[in-house]
């Protein structure tokens, strides 16, 4: 399947990157960051465990269980800090 | 109810009285204003710019005012944030909540504000004489909005 995913705040910039298209194999979130955590670098460093990071899927924050339809739009950002 | 997400600044006394116009019903109105602080974590913090997530920073903020409105009567609420930079004593966020009663407008302003804290998408980076850093989300957001829940 495929997957639009956005990345924001420090994640977006340790990334060097704000949107990638993917495909994807797997079934879950915890799938897809398993898959981003392989390419190593700063992906393995910031989605490593015990590192704390939120993922919405299509604008819903979930747990990490949680399963993937195709084309969702799944975002990766750190605790949210406004207010 | 009126969600809105700028990069302008807002008039808390403009905001009210659109509230309040035309209307005899309304006995209470409670509202918070953030705003930006020129101090953090023990150094001194010039701007700070805030980035959001568009669309869901709109839906989240939806959702959170619907689950005020669904524990307590309230006959209107508005929400206002800003994004982009800011300096100290700029204004950031506006929550404003219209009742019968103060109860309910005090309560319901307080859960917006500590939900909005820990679920809206949004993050702070401060500029400070150090360079830029991002601002680390707070232990004590989490128990503010835990709070709601306990109860």
């Amino acid at each position: 399947m495929t997957l639009r995913i956005l990345y924001f705040a420090r994640l977006r910039e340790r990334f060097g990157l704000a949107e990638e298209t993917l495909d994807f194999s797997g079934a879950t979130a915890a799938d897809l960051v398993r898959q981003l955590q392989a390419r190593g670098g700063v992906w393995a460093e910031n989605l490593a465990a015990g590192r704390t990071f939120r993922v919405a899927v299509n604008q819903e924050i979930v747990a990490l269980d949680a399963p993937l339809p195709d084309h969702a739009e799944v975002a990766i950002f750190p605790p949210v800090t406004g207010g | 109810m009126r969600i809105r997400v700028q990069n302008e600044a807002f008039d808390l006394g403009a905001e009210v009285d659109a509230m309040r116009a035309g209307r005899t019903d309304i006995g209470a109105i409670a509202s918070f204003v953030g705003l930006a602080r020129d101090m953090n974590e023990g150094s001194g913090v010039a701007a700070m710019t805030l980035e959001h997530y568009p669309g869901m920073t709109e839906k989240a903020l939806a959702k959170l005012v619907d689950e005020a409105c669904s524990r307590w009567a309230l006959l209107d609420v508005t929400v206002i944030h800003r994004v982009g930079r800011l300096l100290p004593g700029d204004p950031i966020v506006l929550v404003a909540v219209a009742g019968q009663h103060r109860g309910e407008a005090f309560a319901a302003c307080e859960f917006i504000m500590d939900y909005l804290k820990t679920q809206a998408p949004f993050w702070k980076k401060e500029e400070t004489v150090d360079g830029e850093r991002w601002v680390e989300a707070r232990a004590s957001d989490d128990a503010a909005a835990a709070r709601w829940t306990d109860s």
